[in-house]
């Protein structure tokens, strides 16, 4: 068993791309469903459709990286705007239904063989983050204390992408102390009673769709740069349901509780793969559990250690005990 | 002094309804909400068809009629949380109908539910604080600058401490909403309502679940509106206190308004006897009534005898 391996791997993940990318999508689904109440379904779209944005312009296309960017951008919001309009008039579960159906036509319409000479099929895009490296000011070499180091392309990445899990916690920490997060917990209890003191709710539930949507796109943008290349499979729905999980397991509607969620799911999905996998390789397991299987293995105990949380403590790390209570009544 | 401002409000309120006719659809002196041919149908079934009616500025107007009358339909309608499929309504000369809620509710037409909707997990003083209208605070974009609306937003708590004051609940403030028990969630849903600045409130339903308790207290709140004057329709099945405190009374059922009328006569009103007890109870029949039907079951057998012949 080679525990150092294990721990350097693990501390890692508490701050690697996938933590980054997850947080800031599970922020957005913070805004979406821990104070709005919305049930989007559908988040790893939002990200795929920035991703992809992005990749497109610049590989395809061959057209400059900021501009990209923008397409990203861009085609999120239409995204929130065409799953929104037709459904947030109606009853919460409608939007679940569209977005999760949505997600997955988004899915498959870039691994399509249609449209391969534009998405790139299966295979996805590469050959677009060179503008967004040729930006990193850190020169090559390691960066970290000891094992626990990254090299310059890694670390520019995730200097990005604490950055913007900063910028993006800051805006909900001042949008969820002020009036227009009041109207949208508001619109969460119970939508007619926020009607009848005449607000206009679909337009705030609008803007939390587009907003979730938008802070997730940047996750979508770090993905994609991260690894250099996009490929449709990355945004399938189980995204989405990680996401959910991370904010669940945080505390919804806490505006930590997304960070500290991705970082603890992430932390806890590797830890218990690596030592699963060294312990096979060590020969310390019986012969039922196999390399082949571990991976199977490590969601089983990572999904009994969610729910013995949800049993033990169903507000989550940050939430209030007294929240749940009230449901209860 | 305050008992000569109460006196004089409710004599000035009963006064505009003196000497009016009791027919359904009387036109009232100084009329906030005038209401034409408003018709609901759900499939077959037509769920409201008032043809006129027309609510006193001024007056607590109550809205009553037997179960299925299409009261909350009503209700629903005229604030906008039901579309109507045919009519329309003003206020204060504005054209209502086709309006959405919210807008509605801006216009200073405020309702309460039947069913208490509390925000459970924000406190008291958020709810009320939510009530307050046109805060800068609500948009997005100010919002992420808390010194432009911070202002505005003490003057907001002060308002909802006051009334919070006056409805006894100041020391719930802190609380959960959900907590509290049924009587003091009407009583935390009716200040909501007057943080809006409401000229017409509607209550659906105030007395329903509320502890006796608190009934009086509730019955003196809905009083002051009118002494604040605001202008009150309720709906209520306790007719114990729609005597207490209607000035006018305003009967639906089967989805028309049948009667209007004062509080202590309309309930004596055949027509009215009629919705709640049904038209064939137990009065004897009159000896023309008796000939009447005789005649119409002679005349149905001759022309059956003609067809077969």
């Amino acid at each position: 068993m080679d525990w150092n391996t294990i721990f350097v791997t693990t501390v890692k993940a508490s701050i690697g791309l996938e933590t980054v990318v997850y947080a800031l999508a599970a922020i957005g689904v913070n805004i979406q469903f821990g104070y709005a109440g919305l049930l989007n379904f559908g988040q790893a779209a939002f990200l795929g459709v920035a991703a992809y944005g992005m990749a497109v312009t610049v590989a395809t296309f061959h057209l400059p990286f900021w501009l990209g960017i923008l397409i990203g951008l861009a085609a999120t919001i239409v995204l929130a705007f065409l799953l929104g309009i037709p459904t947030l008039r109606l009853r919460a579960d409608y939007l679940a239904i569209v977005t999760i159906a949505a997600a997955e036509i988004v899915r498959l319409v870039f691994r399509s063989v249609q449209f391969s000479s534009v998405f790139g099929g299966s295979d996805g895009r590469q050959n677009f983050s060179g503008d967004f490296f040729a930006m990193n000011p850190y020169s090559p070499g390691t960066y970290g204390i000891g094992p626990i180091s990254f090299n310059e392309r890694v670390t520019w990445v995730l200097t990005v992408g604490w950055v913007l899990i900063a910028i993006a916690c800051g805006l909900v920490y001042l949008l969820m102390k002020s009036p227009w997060g009041r109207v949208l917990k508001a619109i969460r209890e119970d939508e007619d009673a926020v009607r009848s003191l005449g607000k206009n709710v679909f337009s705030y539930k609008m803007q939390a769709l587009v907003l979730g949507g938008v802070i997730g796109c940047f996750g979508g943008f770090l993905f994609a740069l991260g690894q250099a290349s996009v490929q449709p499979d990355l945004f399938s729905t189980e995204f989405t349901f990680y996401a959910y999980t991370i904010v669940i397991l945080g505390g919804a509607a806490r505006v930590f509780s997304p960070v500290v969620g991705a970082a603890i799911f992430w932390v806890l999905l590797v830890f218990v793969g690596n030592t699963l996998s060294e312990a096979v390789s060590a020969g310390l397991l019986p012969s039922l559990f196999t390399v082949n299987n571990i991976g199977a293995v490590r969601f089983m105990l990572v999904g009994l250690g969610l729910m013995l949380l949800l049993i033990f403590r169903p507000q989550g790390i940050f939430g209030d005990k007294r929240e749940i209570a009230l449901d209860a009544r | 002094m305050h008992a000569d401002t109460t006196q004089s409000r409710k004599a000035a309120a009963v006064a505009a309804f003196a000497g009016l006719d009791r027919e359904p659809g009387v036109p009232k002196p100084d009329p906030i909400l005038v209401v034409d041919k408003v018709v609901r149908r759900f499939g077959g079934l037509t769920a409201v068809d008032v043809d006129h009616v027309e609510v006193q500025r001024g007056s607590i107007t109550a809205l009553i009629g037997p179960n299925g009358a299409g009261k909350t339909t009503f209700f629903n309608q005229l604030t906008g949380f039901d579309s109507a499929d045919e009519g329309s309504w003003t206020f204060n000369g504005k054209q209502l109908k086709g309006m959405p809620a919210h807008r509605v509710a801006r216009a200073g037409m405020v309702r309460t539910f039947q069913l208490t909707k509390a925000l459970s997990k924000l406190t008291v003083m958020e709810n009320m604080r939510l009530g307050a209208q046109n805060q800068l605070g609500e948009n997005f974009f100010r919002a992420l600058i808390p010194g432009s609306w911070r202002r505005q937003e003490d003057e907001i708590t002060e308002r909802a401490e006051e009334l919070l004051e006056r409805f006894k609940l100041a020391a719930k403030r802190d609380d959960f909403a959900g907590s509290l028990s049924g009587g003091q969630r009407k009583l935390l849903e009716m200040a909501r309502a007057l943080m809006v600045g409401p000229e017409l409130v509607m209550l659906d339903e105030p007395m329903a679940g509320v502890n006796p308790a608190l009934t009086q207290s509730l019955l003196g709140h809905v009083k002051d509106l009118r002494e604040e004057g605001m202008t009150v329709l309720f709906v209520e099945h306790d007719m114990d206190m729609v005597r207490d405190i209607s000035d006018w009374v305003i009967v639906m059922a089967q989805g028309a308004v049948i009667a209007e009328g004062p509080p202590d006569t309309i309930m004596s009103d055949p027509r009215v006897v009629d919705a709640y007890l049904g038209a064939h109870h137990d009065a004897p029949m009159s000896a023309e009534e008796f000939e009447e039907q005789l005649q119409e079951a002679e005349a149905e057998l001759e022309s059956e005898i003609e067809e077969k012949a």
